[in-house]
């Protein structure tokens, strides 16, 4: 069961936002072709009755009070950023999408 | 235990250090100091640490020295150093995950487990290295050079907390923090010979660690005996309003299990034998090893039985689809524009879009980069449901397995990993043969409950074996009860810790 | 493909041979004191990027920690729009990269919504009403917000780089998506704008959201499709995001309707896609076209727990909500007995509850009304203001109406009493003090001035003796004028009809 293609990769790496080089789509598109055939078994256990769980421990309605904390200091917002400029984070033009 | 305090600060116990310490024998600045020598004698060889932030450890040790010495009513860890994972964020100390993505940043705020040994006192003598967002279990796949085993240095040191567990063993500090998604916590203690302890998922807050996968994260101990890992577990523990999976009860007593599992009886305790984890695939000595701990454990009064799990065979594909699913999304902000490493594309217009490319292309490794990209194929659109979605179901059936195995056994027990350390680079390779290093702990995160992995033993290669044990969710103190008395009855055949028996490291000068 | 644009076809024309089918999705900020998934501040105005936690800053490590009060809001958004409520939903992860989302994903609920499945009627400007059909009612975050520098344009393209602010990030919203709305036919265009501006005065009577339109706290997002006939299939549709007031809304419906009918006419098909509207020429220019490759990769969020409202909780905010505005209205109309036009003038100038408080402060409701659509509404338009906006209460017309009631002004005298007010001269009772504008009751000093008013006019006198009481007006007019309109008109005429029988 040979599923994953070059073409594949590519449009995955696409979608998660990675360059790969011409290699790198070659050997992922091999290993993953091998890792995905030894765990598309779960499909065969995973019947219609079974319910899925997301989450390990079953809680819920974990609220938190509306309640205003202190801020991050913007200085310290702003300390990590590749580029910032008035206070803002620089990032480059974005095109593309609207 | 058994041993007896040593003359050298960096072999002794935590739990004795801090005994040492209240009794005013030692100050904070001596232990500390005497553990960032052995840092600088031991670590350019296994390279253990990612940062070692001596001034910020030392500035803590006088501190508490300081308010010890006024009388201060102080936590019984205070003054006992502790290295930290470097998935873990440190408010002023560099955090890289093992990642160039992240080279040179530096958090603006402490986890919350971070806080909470700040406020112990606990001085932090800096970040231990990882396979790059915990993705591995050798250690190998860290952006800034593998660790390597004290054991014997040509082998893993375990992973994704090769670092934390690496320390340990090489006394480079007496406590550490790991962090365990599939058995980052567990496996490396077994091929090193120190304990680790994954709590119940939701024991420890996550608010701070660098996600990997949300669902089967979860920080813990590092430590070489039972009760330090007890003695730290109570200090990071609790209910933390930030993580919102985070358990809102209490934490069971787990010093006081841990004691009292030193006195080394078990009578009444029914320990449950998987069959699923232990057979095929085990390496002969850890199998020899198991059994006879199975013998001691019967020994102290425990009743021995076997339990069949039949969906765990499934759980390393479940588990092999949900985390990189989630991790997919969980690295997505790694993208140059707010933090860490931006690159720019070699040609062509700089856009957003293309930075974050760039940026992403060339700071993740191959395992990372491997297992974004499956997750993102197991998420997209007409695969959800044949990969995400009967994952999740499988893990349906591995908490079923769970619950019912729980209904006959106290605690489940298994060999902690099929082998011992493998040579360094031996499965670099091959990702499917390194996924299966974590195929016995992987079932625990997958449904949340806790599990511990004790030394128990040196396979036929002379290296170390672990000793698995798991207990229901939120029934920690079983781990503690059960560990510390099949330490304690180990410890009674040797004469003493299994570490006593790795060989001494060579040791440069005191500067680095 | 053609490049060519095909002129748009008249809407009337338009109408007469498509049927529109219309949906619209409105995001809402809710008036939280913080945000969705962290503590963070949300008030309005402050400088960029300081209301940031770790957490709206998407900051390695940071976890999101859900707001009740937002929730609680959204619920009751849900039991408003007569929605069922979700016994158990949770949240889930929306994959796309973007510099203003700080996590590269959105969480936002996807296939299982607070609320679901309700209906709100709304009323047209003649009184018709549409049953709207909502399907959803869902939380999710808001983004942070990009400022584009360097380009010629200022727009998102040309611009060399970008700046961007996270306070918005994380903020609250509850996304409302209608069921596709059919059979309105040429009323599509307004459907859509009463449907939104109902939905903004049910978030204020709510009190979940400022609702200011101008500060994008409300945002319509429309679908419009066409097809030949109400039987067939549905067309395909565009979406027009961030039309961002209620005449936007009708606009960019009527233009769309007008657009598409020219693609039609033309032979060619609609193209699934965003489109944004341009506010200042008043079209709609294509965005994004919405293709296979959009995959969000949504999967439950894990590091959020499900939200599962007790029944006992949701009785307890469906007896908290306020009475729905359209019902108020009737209710209100009713009690007021205001013909059906009056009540909608009333409506479409914001006057509810001014005269609501008016009558509350003892006025009569067509007194209250009179004075409000009337004098004060003349006033507004001058100054050119919100009647909310005049600088007069509801108690002070109230006070007035009663100073009138009593007899102690005329309406003249009110008029002049309100104008100092709204001069800021003080209440009725200090203006008329002040400005000594009683009406005269005093009959000496009537009198002397209604015996100067006759002994100027023998002749009158003479006219009126005869028989004929025309010429009383005038007589009164010599005395209110020399009263400087304070005498009673009333009073007055008695007095004269007394002394011209006594001479």
């Amino acid at each position: 069961m040979s599923t994953i293609s070059r073409e594949e990769v590519a449009r995955l790496a696409g979608l998660a936002r990675i360059d790969l080089t011409e290699s790198e789509l070659t050997r992922l598109a091999g290993e993953l072709d091998v890792i995905v055939d030894s765990v598309a078994k779960v499909s065969e256990i995973a019947t219609e009755d079974v319910a899925a769980t997301s989450h390990p421990l079953p809680l819920t309605n974990v609220f938190r009070a509306d309640v205003p904390e202190e801020p991050l200091p913007v200085a310290d917002a702003l300390a990590g950023a590749p580029s910032a400029e008035g206070g803002r984070f620089a990032v480059p033009q974005i095109l593309e999408e609207d | 235990m058994a041993t007896q305090p040593s003359s050298d600060l960096t072999r002794r116990t935590a739990a004795q250090l801090s005994e040492a310490l209240r009794a005013g024998e030692v100050t904070s600045v001596e232990v500390t100091q005497a553990h960032l020598d052995r840092i600088a004698a031991v670590d350019g060889a296994v390279h253990a640490f990612l940062h070692v932030s001596a001034e910020e450890a030392l500035a803590t040790a006088r501190e508490v020295d300081a308010r010890r010495a006024a009388g201060e009513e102080l936590h019984p860890l205070a003054g006992v150093p502790i290295a930290v994972k470097d998935v873990v964020v440190t408010k002023g100390l560099p955090t890289t995950a093992g990642s160039k993505i992240l080279e040179g940043w530096v958090p603006p705020y402490d986890a919350t487990l971070v806080e909470r040994l700040r406020a112990a006192g606990l001085p932090i003598l800096g970040k231990t290295n990882m396979d790059e967002f915990a993705m591995g279990s050798s250690t190998e796949h860290s952006a800034y050079g593998t660790t390597h085993n004290p054991w014997d240095l040509d082998r893993i040191p375990g992973g994704s907390g090769g670092g934390s567990a690496a320390a340990l063993a090489a006394y480079e500090a007496p406590l550490a923090i790991g962090t365990d998604t599939g058995g980052s916590i567990r496996q490396p203690g077994a091929v090193t010979g120190t304990v680790g302890v994954k709590p119940t998922y939701g024991g420890v807050s996550r608010y701070g660690l660098i996600a990997l996968a949300s669902s089967l994260d979860q920080a813990g101990p590092v430590t070489r005996t039972v009760l330090d890992s007890a003695l730290l577990h109570e200090v990071i523990g609790g209910h933390d309003p930030r993580d919102a999976t985070s358990l809102p009860e209490d934490l069971p007593g787990l010093v006081a299990a841990a004691r009292a599992g030193q006195g080394g009886d078990l009578t009444g305790v029914r320990v449950g034998v998987v069959d699923e984890l232990n057979g095929e695939g085990y390496q002969p000595g850890v199998r020899a090893r198991f059994e006879e701990s199975l013998e001691l454990l019967r020994r102290a009064g425990a009743e021995v039985v076997h339990v069949s799990c039949p969906h765990f065979g499934h759980a390393l594909a479940a588990y092999y689809l949900i985390l990189p699913s989630e991790a997919s999304s969980n690295l997505a902000k790694f993208d140059g524009m707010r933090f860490g490493l931006r690159v720019e594309p070699t040609e062509g217009t700089v856009t957003a879009e293309r930075v974050m490319a760039a940026t992403r292309g060339q700071g993740f490794g191959d395992e990372v980069k491997r297992r974004i990209i499956l997750g993102t194929y197991a998420l997209s659109a007409g695969y959800y449901d044949a990969y995400y979605g009967s994952a999740q179901k499988v893990r349906t059936l591995i908490q079923q397995d769970f619950a019912a195995a729980f209904e006959q056994a106290d605690v489940l027990v298994s060999p902690t990993a099929p082998t011992t350390a493998f040579r360094l680079g031996e499965k670099l390779d091959d990702p499917l043969a390194m996924y299966l290093n974590d195929v016995a702990t992987i079932p625990a995160n997958l449904a949340g409950v806790p599990g511990m992995s004790v030394p128990n033993g040196l396979s036929e290669d002379g290296l170390p074996v672990g000793f698995q044990i798991l207990a229901p969710a939120r029934a920690d103190d079983r781990l503690y009860r059960v560990g510390a008395a099949l330490e304690t009855l180990l410890e009674r055949e040797w004469g003493g810790p299994l570490l006593n028996r790795a060989p001494e490291l060579a040791t440069e000068g005191t500067t680095r | 493909m053609s490049t060519t644009t095909p002129p748009l076809v008249d809407y009337d024309e338009a109408i007469s041979r498509f049927d529109p089918v219309i949906g619209i999705e409105v995001h809402v900020e809710l008036g939280t004191a913080t945000k969705m998934f962290d503590g963070a501040s949300t008030e309005f105005g402050a400088e960029p990027n300081t209301q940031v936690t770790p957490v709206s800053l998407g900051l390695p490590g940071a976890l999101p920690a859900l707001n009740g009060k937002a929730v609680e809001s959204a619920i009751k958004i849900g039991l408003a729009l007569n929605c069922e409520i979700a016994e158990l939903c949770r949240f889930a992860r929306k994959n796309y990269f973007y510099p203003d989302v700080p996590k590269n994903f959105q969480t936002s609920q996807y296939d299982e919504p607070i609320a679901f499945d309700g209906w709100i009627d709304i009323e047209l400007d003649d009184g018709e009403v549409v049953r709207v059909e909502i399907e959803r009612a869902h939380m999710e975050e808001d983004a942070g917000k990009n400022t584009h520098v360097g380009g010629a344009t200022g727009r998102i393209h040309g611009a060399e780089y970008s700046l961007v602010d996270y306070n918005r990030a994380g903020i609250p919203l509850v996304e409302i998506v209608t069921r596709p709305i059919t059979g309105v036919g040429d009323r599509a265009p307004e459907v859509a704008r009463a449907y939104v501006q109902t939905l903004r005065d049910i978030f204020r009577a709510l009190d979940v959201s400022e609702a200011r339109m101008e500060r994008g706290n409300v945002r319509a997002d429309v679908n419009v499709s066409l097809r030949a006939t109400p039987e067939a299939p549905l067309g395909t549709r565009t979406e027009t995001k961030n039309v961002n007031s209620f005449r936007s809304v009708e606009r960019a419906v009527r233009h769309e309707i007008s657009r598409q009918a020219g693609v039609l006419d033309a032979g060619r098909t609609v193209t699934q896609e965003t489109r944004h509207w341009h506010e200042d020429t008043g079209v709609t220019t294509a965005g994004r076209v919405k293709s296979d490759a959009e995959d969000y990769r949504y999967f439950p969020e894990p590091d959020l727990v499900p939200v599962a409202p007790s029944r006992e909780w949701v009785e307890e905010i469906r007896a908290t909500l306020p009475e729905m505005p359209v019902a108020r209205r009737r209710r209100l109309q009713t009690e007021w007995g205001y013909a059906d036009a009056e009540m909608r003038d009333v409506v479409n100038a914001g006057a509810i509850e001014l005269i609501e408080a008016t009558v509350a402060a003892g006025a009569a409701p067509a007194a209250a009304r009179k004075w409000w659509m009337g004098e004060l509404a003349r006033t507004a338009k001058t100054e050119g203001v919100e009647l909310a906006d005049l600088p007069v209460t509801p108690e002070q017309i109230g006070q007035l109406q009663q100073l009138v009631d009593a007899g102690r002004v005329n309406d003249k005298l009110a008029r002049q009493v309100l104008a100092g007010v709204l001069a800021g001269e003080g209440s009725p009772e200090e203006v008329v003090t002040a400005r000594g504008l009683e009406v005269v009751s005093d009959d000496g000093a009537l009198l002397a001035a209604v015996d100067e008013a006759l002994a100027a006019q023998p002749d009158v006198v003479e006219k009126i003796r005869g028989g004929n009481q025309g010429p009383v007006g005038a007589i009164i007019g010599a005395v209110m004028k020399a009263t400087r309109g304070q005498a009673d008109a009333g009073r007055v005429r008695e007095i004269v009809l007394e002394r011209v029988q006594q001479g």
